[in-house]
């Protein structure tokens, strides 16, 4: 088990490695059944450098578009090519097979200003369904 | 007043039924410096006799096409409109209807608009097409929004060539996106290729062209796409949709995008607009297409229908992120076009076609043989050429040509100035042999004698 | 008695050899298409086009139009979209030949009646406003934001004012934000108080010396009246921007109240809607701008002008945006505003927009204590409920009550806008329905609370469809037919034939 999944308050996750200079970034399962129906993503071109809070893909459900944005500052060194297509494994593993994208880090610190499990679930439970 | 149904009765009720007094007190909101205390400045009412007066009046001040025969073009033709075309669109459930929100109240218009998508990707050879934009004009500045997105980059190369009127509003558009717009220059009214060839680089998000361009003349399609792709740019077209019946489709020639204005497929002239514009495109583009899709699908029931689908593209889902603000289209001229090419099929529009090729053929052939007019352009051409004014005065020569009863051309001068000898001139298969031969005789006489004379005797001839 | 057989698709009902229109024998010279058009423009197949006979075309479209709701045909409270009635007299005087068969390129001298049609409609749509002068351009409402907004963009970059931002209400159309980009402007929202007015507060948090042009609809889409909207204006212009009025919903201010007399500084109208040019399924519209006087070099040319007694287009503005379109406008539409405005006058105008209210009030009284209204006692020519309690207390979303009502034959009213109002209900009668409409109307919204919410939540039934899978739609991406069997005979092969078959070749 490595340092332990964050959280961006637009609902990305992410999972440092335990190299501490990767990271695997998702959607999490409260946003994905928030969106309902997915039926479109479009994911970042590999070696895009990004900063912490850019848009860095879209997700689409039947009515509604929603940003995907980088939770840190990085380069984007690998992306889940078959999720487009699967988007049902969004809902049904959020945290592993539908991992969306891989990022190299280049300023970890930035995951300290992220939430941890209690404060996104507090920040959840406060939004309701 | 007289589409308000409320009685005296219904007045009294309505407003005891709300708890007012009178109807101003619902505008009681309304602050009192911002109503306006006078009625509108604005005559009538007039009832329906005498407005219709009125509208005949005004409608008698016109010369109509259907008074002169018109060799006019540029983008707006003259062609026949089967009388089932205005039968049918006029139905009420297709007039009277609008935009399919709730698709079980709009079967009948959502397969109307999947139906015209699917004929016009089989037109132009594309994937797919959209349900319609507003006219061919703002349909190719569309195109190069998409291009400019699809691509992310900021130069357009636009032939000199394409509609003059497009090319304004292409730079209207995009007067303010940071957008360098090139023109590519033409030789014997035709695109050089070596000339794209110099312009067109890795910086180009697009070249626009037209087939048949604005003069009517026939461009090297395949060869300038293959140039422009070679340079990594997208190529987007405008044609004429009714050309289609003999030349090769767009989507053949390797085109990315094709416009067209509509008008020519069952649309009347209506002294320009409303008109359609056609938008048709690859797949992969699909997500940065502008305007309303129709797409199939099933009901809860298992049975075929349809919806507006991939919505997330538009504007009341994206706002300042969609690719364009489009919201209304042309549907309506979407449901005529439509019907019109299920009229025609492919054998009626490849007569229409060559109907149109054989009498502008004959046609330059009698103009070019007045003392008067010569070709401007020895490139083939469709249904439209360019003739130039020996005496160097189209204006004034398409001036003596409406006393004659002509609608003779369209002076270039405005939009090319080394044109301004020249008149463009279209012919659609709605003219005769007998209206061509009377617009060559009435141009003869009018060289040869006094503006007063011709006006009677070209009227002699063209009865 | 439906006919399902006539309504599959026209590449269904194609067959090989069939033909519906024909084109009579040529009356000039056959020529050689190989000659007259180079090999490489030259088409070499036929062209995959259904082949149908007239009837075939003609049942089709028949029976497809059946399955549409109109307003010729169903009560349509589409709000936001004015659904009113479309007078059968301005089809047939639009339709006159000396105001349709026009090519946009005839000499001024051939045009002298439309041409005053449209300069005395430039005069009528100023008068409306209380603003000094009309483009007759744009060909949609959204088209006439993005030229207002060119315009604006044009006056300030002429004034040497850098101005990036154009603010937004956040209960606004999504044209309003998209226009605002396509201008290359900055869009920034700004949020509504708890009346669902413009916050005052949030305005000036977002107001300074970047904002172009705050784009505001008044009546909101709320269909009220932002009765502070002069303080808004004053603070918009003491910024040194531009006050824009979406006009979509004029149909409730007509003579009542004027955007130039409560600070707008321009405007679109839709005159598909206040004017009732008929909505054919989607569209044509039209969008003719108003502006203050300051920006008239900048509209688009041409213009209708007069000298005398005489019409012309005048093409001299050098400070124009230049065009938004080709030719002169969607003028099939304005012709019908004009006859329609010309049949109201300014009383009758008025009358419009006092029963356009007074229709939308008794709705409004008859449905409140089943249907919640946020945010007002009243409203003007339409009004938002929520069915946000219905839902959570009874499991029936604004989407099941529109898909109920299609079963007692009224048209849904527009849901799920504006996006400020949870489970909105957006109901908009228009002027043109009677009280006995508007009392049926009523009594199916009552029926339809009483009724099992299965029965409600399983709606429409008695359409031919009923809820169609929209995410496979959008999954699947089915957007043409997918099978035309073109299958050419020798004859009709067209393209490859060497000529035009003369007049006796072709009988």
């Amino acid at each position: 088990m490595g340092i332990a999944i964050k959280f961006a308050k637009s609902h990305e996750w992410i999972r440092p490695e335990d190299s501490g200079a990767s990271a695997t970034i998702g959607i999490s399962s409260y946003a994905v059944e928030a969106l309902t129906d997915l039926v479109f993503m479009q994911l970042p071109q590999i070696g895009r450098h990004v900063k912490a809070g850019e848009s860095i893909g879209e997700i689409e459900s039947v009515k509604a578009v929603s940003d995907l944005y980088a939770p840190v500052s990085g380069e984007i060194v690998e992306v889940n090519a078959s999720l487009p297509d699967n988007l049902e494994i969004l809902g049904s593993d959020p945290f592993g097979a539908g991992w969306v994208l891989k990022i190299r880090m280049s300023n970890p610190e930035e995951l300290d200003v992220l939430l941890d499990q209690t404060a996104y679930d507090v920040l959840v439970s406060g939004q309701g369904h | 007043m007289s589409y308000l149904p409320h009685t005296l009765d219904d007045l009294r009720i309505m407003l005891a039924t709300i708890g007012v007094k009178d109807i101003e007190s619902l505008f009681s909101e309304i602050p009192e410096d911002c109503r306006l205390r006078r009625p509108l400045d604005i005559a009538g009412p007039l009832d329906e006799i005498s407005l219709t007066a009125h509208m005949e009046m005004l409608a008698s001040g016109t010369i109509s096409t259907s008074q002169a025969a018109c060799f006019l073009g540029g983008g707006a033709y003259d062609h026949f409109v089967p009388a089932v075309v205005d039968h049918l669109a006029s139905r009420g459930e297709f007039y009277t209807s609008y935009t399919p929100y709730q698709a079980e109240a709009s079967q009948g218009n959502l397969q109307v608009y999947f139906e015209y998508q699917s004929l016009i990707a089989n037109l132009t050879g594309m994937e797919v097409s959209n349900m319609s934009l507003y006219d061919g004009g703002s349909a190719a500045a569309e195109a190069v929004l998409m291009s400019l997105s699809v691509s992310s980059k900021r130069r357009v190369v636009i032939s000199s060539t394409v509609h003059p009127e497009y090319r304004e509003v292409v730079k209207t558009y995009c007067a303010n996106l940071g957008v360098e717009i090139v023109t590519v220059p033409s030789n014997n009214g035709v695109v050089d290729p070596q000339e794209l060839q110099k312009i067109v680089d890795g910086d180009t998000a697009c070249v626009l062209l037209q087939q048949p361009n604005f003069f009517g003349s026939i461009e090297r399609l395949e060869e300038l796409t293959s140039i422009a792709h070679a340079a990594g740019a997208i190529v987007a077209v405008s044609v004429d949709p009714v050309s289609l019946g003999i030349l090769k489709r767009p989507g053949d020639c390797g085109v990315d995008l094709v416009i067209a204005e509509g008008q020519c497929l069952g649309n009347h002239l209506a002294y320009g607009g409303p008109y359609l514009g056609i938008l048709a495109c690859r797949e992969s583009f699909l997500r940065r297409m502008p305007g309303r899709l129709a797409g199939q699908t099933t009901d809860r029931r298992g049975n075929r229908c349809w919806v507006l689908t991939l919505q997330t593209r538009e504007q009341h889902i994206r706002r300042e992120k969609a690719t364009s603000n489009v919201c209304t289209n042309q549907g309506l001229l979407a449901l005529r076009s439509a019907i019109h090419l299920a009229v025609l099929g492919p054998e009626g529009l490849r007569e229409v076609a060559e109907s149109c090729l054989a009498k502008a053929a004959y046609a330059k052939q009698r103009l070019t043989a007045t003392a008067r007019l010569t070709s401007a352009f020895d490139s083939a051409f469709f249904k439209e050429f360019v003739v130039r004014d020996a005496c160097g005065a189209p204006g004034s020569l398409v001036a003596d040509l409406l006393d004659a009863g002509y609608l003779a051309g369209v002076p270039l001068g405005q939009w090319y100035p080394e044109l301004d000898d020249c008149l463009l001139v279209a012919v659609t298969e709605k003219r005769t042999r007998t209206q061509i031969d009377g617009l060559a005789a009435a141009v003869d006489f009018i060289s040869t004698s006094k503006v007063s004379h011709a006006r009677h005797a070209v009227h002699e001839a063209s009865v | 008695m439906r006919d399902t057989q006539s309504t599959k698709l026209l590449s269904e009902l194609s067959r090989p050899g069939r033909r519906g229109a024909k084109i009579g024998p040529l009356d000039v010279p056959a020529v050689n298409i190989r000659e007259k058009i180079p090999a490489y423009a030259l088409a070499d197949a036929p062209l995959p086009l259904p082949e149908l006979s007239e009837l075939d075309v003609v049942r089709h479209f028949t029976n497809l139009s059946t399955l549409n709701m109109s307003v010729d045909s169903h009560f349509y409270p589409l709000g936001s979209c004015t659904m009113k009635y479309n007078p059968k007299r301005n089809e047939r005087l639009a339709s006159l030949p000396g105001l349709l068969a026009l090519h946009p390129y005839q000499p001024e001298e051939s045009l002298q009646g439309m041409l005053r049609a449209l300069w005395e409609l430039q005069g009528m749509l100023a008068e409306i406003a209380g603003l000094h002068a009309v483009s007759l351009q744009p060909a949609a409402g959204a088209q006439g934001e993005l030229t207002a907004l060119l315009v604006a963009a044009a006056y300030f970059k002429d004034r040497n004012e850098d101005r990036t931002n154009v603010l937004v209400p956040t209960s606004a159309h999504g044209t309003n934000p998209a226009s605002a980009a396509m201008a290359g402007f900055k869009a920034i929202g700004i949020e509504s108080d708890r009346e669902g007015m413009i916050d005052l507060n949030d305005l000036d948090r977002k107001l300074d010396e970047k904002t172009a042009v705050l784009m505001i609809t008044n009546p909101n889409t709320l269909g009220l009246f932002e009765h502070q909207i002069c303080e808004v204006a004053k603070r918009v212009h003491d910024a040194g921007g531009l006050l824009y009025l979406d006009g979509a919903n004029m149909n409730a201010i007509l003579g009542i109240a004027r955007p130039g007399d409560f600070g707008a500084d321009m405007m679109h109208y839709n005159p598909h809607k206040t004017f009732s040019g008929p909505h054919g399924g989607g569209g044509p519209g039209a969008g003719p701008i108003a502006v203050r006087e300051m920006l008239e070099p900048y509209l688009p040319t041409p213009r209708v002008v007069k000298r005398g007694e005489t019409y012309s287009l005048d093409w001299k503005k050098p400070k124009t945006i230049g065009r938004v379109r080709s030719f002169f406008g969607n003028v099939g539409i304005l012709i019908r505003a004009y006859a329609y405005i010309l049949s109201h006058g300014g009383e009758g105008l008025a009358d419009v927009s006092r029963y356009a209210v007074l229709n939308a009030n008794y709705l409004l009284a008859k449905l409140r204590d089943v249907l919640p209204v946020p945010f007002s006692k009243g409203c003007l020519h339409e009004f938002v409920g929520s069915a946000s309690e219905l839902k959570s207390e009874r499991g029936i979303s604004a989407m099941d009550l529109a898909k109920r009502l299609l079963d007692y034959g009224f048209h849904a009213p527009t849901v799920y806008f504006p996006l400020t109002v949870k489970e909105a209900v957006m109901i908009e009668p228009t002027e043109t329905e009677s009280r006995e409409t508007l009392d049926a109307f009523a009594d199916a919204m009552r029926t339809i609370l009483s009724e099992p919410v299965e029965l409600v939540q399983s709606a429409p039934h008695s359409s031919s469809v009923n809820r169609p899978d929209e995410v496979r739609a959008a999954k699947e991406q089915h957007l043409a037919w997918s099978d035309l069997s073109v299958t050419a005979s020798k004859e009709s092969i067209g393209p490859v034939s060497p000529s035009v078959a003369s007049a006796g070749e072709r009988a």
